[in-house]
């Protein structure tokens, strides 16, 4: 069953189009990672499939009654607001405390439920989140980056809780990731975004695409991308932006 | 059976005859309403927000001089208007607590002089800059709880919705929850509560009474909740110590109940860094 389909969706982001004419669509139970360089729209395009940016052009149908949980890539949190991991777990909606145990123990932080959420790690932080978009019995995961903070095992170890949490509730994600051999080990679609679709397939359609090596180099299923990208490469498309990326 | 009631009804107004009596429910009610509002200023970082609304008070009260209206009504509009604006304007280029600013200060000047316009007869500004809660009527007292109970009515309402959209815009949005509703309902509570607290604290002290009480209540709370709810007793004691004591050593009340407050906030902030409750 498809879930949601982006037809022509063009975004913009205080007041430039970061994305062009993306179509998309993520089915029930699938996978779906979501790569490129910095600055090339990753984000930005699952905003607008949350609906949290309009979209200057094109649309985004989602089935109905679709429950969407969204880690997203960091959230502030600030000493002013005091709240309880538990507290936190119940917006917007509240749960008995046996689901909330029994989510957080899934996510694997069984004993933080009555933690203030400002003094949690990072990789704590990350799991409660996961918790809470379990919580929501999701159709549809969103993991903006989620593995921003841990390191190597634990990011490894995030992502096998994904992998068993997606058979479990039979629910579809959408990732995001700097972990390219990781991420795309897992997924079942890939999608290369650069300010529009590059290129998309299964993971190992994707790494023998030109424009994928175009952007991440040939030895990238290794390590950590080095975005190494030519300027000179050649898309099937038609549109004006000049292909000029962030080199940090 | 009709005596009791006769005999209560007549205690009843008794009690309300004694201005002291309707000076401390004037000040419990703007208190309860400002409670939960000024947790959500405290935690969104509306401190300007509020001011530039209750700046704009000032506007109403000539307005309702001009057209001879009821005060809270006419400062309920301009609070309404002025608020609405802030929110249109945001995020349009300029700097959002320079905006703010400008509008804060520009209200309460052009208040001041459209009051001088319009007062013929002699007005008396101090009162609407720093309320007259003395002077509160039965009517008046009526207005307040009226307006104190549609505030926490609304608020206690969207209070999840609300939650959620302060924590993060977009986590709100996945949920179906838009930011721009509940900034809205945030919006018309905070005119309200401006409304309601004119004549109790004053323009001038409005944002203080947001801001003092969560800011003394937070080291003491570890939910939003309880934090809301300890902002009340702390919003009402103030209220009613500073009345007392404005009484005892003749002093403008409204200020007074703000000095009670901040007294009350130095001594949660003192006591949170000796035995933190609550550890940073």
């Amino acid at each position: 069953m498809r879930l949601i389909t982006a037809t022509g969706l063009t975004l913009q982001q205080a007041g430039k189009t970061v994305l062009r004419d993306v179509d998309m669509h993520i089915d029930q139970g699938e996978i779906v990672t979501l790569v490129g360089p910095n600055g090339s729209g990753k984000s930005t395009l699952i905003k607008g499939l949350i609906g949290a940016i309009a979209p200057l052009k094109g649309t985004v149908d989602k089935v109905r009654g679709l429950r969407i949980g969204y880690v997203p890539q960091s959230l502030h949190m600030d000493g002013l607001l005091p709240l309880t991991v538990s507290r936190f777990l119940c917006l917007p909606d509240r749960h008995d405390a046996e689901a909330m145990h029994r989510a957080l123990t899934e996510a694997g932080v069984p004993d933080l439920a009555k933690a203030q959420m400002r003094t949690l790690s990072g990789g704590q932080f990350q799991r409660v989140m996961l918790a809470r978009a379990l919580l929501m019995s999701p159709d549809l995961l969103i993991l903006d980056e989620a593995t921003q903070g841990l390191d190597q095992p634990g990011a490894a170890d995030f992502y096998r809780k994904i992998e068993h949490v997606r058979r479990h509730l039979n629910c579809a994600v959408l990732m995001v990731s700097h972990d390219l051999h990781v991420v795309m080990a897992a997924s079942d679609r890939v999608l290369c975004l650069n300010g529009h679709v590059c290129c998309e397939g299964t993971p190992e359609v994707v790494q023998d695409a030109p424009e994928y090596r175009a952007l991440f180099g040939t030895g990238a299923q290794g390590a950590f991308a080095l975005y190494r990208h030519d300027h000179d490469h050649d898309h099937h498309h038609h549109h004006d932006n000049d292909h000029t990326h962030d080199h940090a | 059976m009709i005596t009791i009631t006769t005999m209560t009804m007549t205690t009843h107004m008794t009690m309300l005859d004694d201005f002291m009596v309707r000076a401390g429910l004037a000040g419990i009610g703007t208190a309860l309403a400002a409670a939960p509002l000024g947790c959500f200023v405290v935690w969104r970082r509306m401190a300007y927000f509020g001011d530039a609304t209750a700046h704009a008070a000032l506007l109403g009260v000539a307005l309702s001089l001009a057209f001879q209206g009821p005060i809270m009504l006419g400062v309920l509009a301009a609070a309404l208007v002025m608020a609405m604006m802030v929110q249109g304007l945001s995020g349009r280029g300029l700097a959002e607590d320079t905006l703010l600013g400008v509008l804060a200060h520009a209200a309460l000047a052009i208040g001041l002089v459209a009051v001088s316009f319009i007062s013929g007869a002699r007005v008396d500004l101090m009162g609407y800059l720093f309320g007259d809660i003395l002077a509160v009527t039965v009517f008046d007292l009526g207005l307040i709880w009226a307006g104190a109970a549609a505030v926490i009515a609304l608020l206690v309402w969207r209070w999840q919705r609300l939650l959620t959209a302060t924590l993060n815009p977009d986590l709100a949005q996945a949920s179906g929850i838009s930011s721009r509703a509940e900034q809205l309902v945030l919006t018309v509570a905070l005119a309200l509560t401006v409304a309601v607290a004119i004549k109790s604290v004053g323009a001038l002290l409005i944002g203080a009474l947001l801001i003092i009480p969560p800011a003394a209540a937070r080291p003491l709370a570890r939910t939003p909740e309880a934090m809301a709810l300890i902002t009340a007793g702390i919003g009402s004691v103030s209220a009613l110590a500073g009345l007392g004591a404005s009484f005892q050593f003749d002093t403008p009340t409204g200020p007074t109940i703000v000095c009670v407050a901040a007294a009350v906030f130095c001594l949660t902030a003192l006591a949170s860094r000796l035995r933190p409750i609550n550890p940073r």
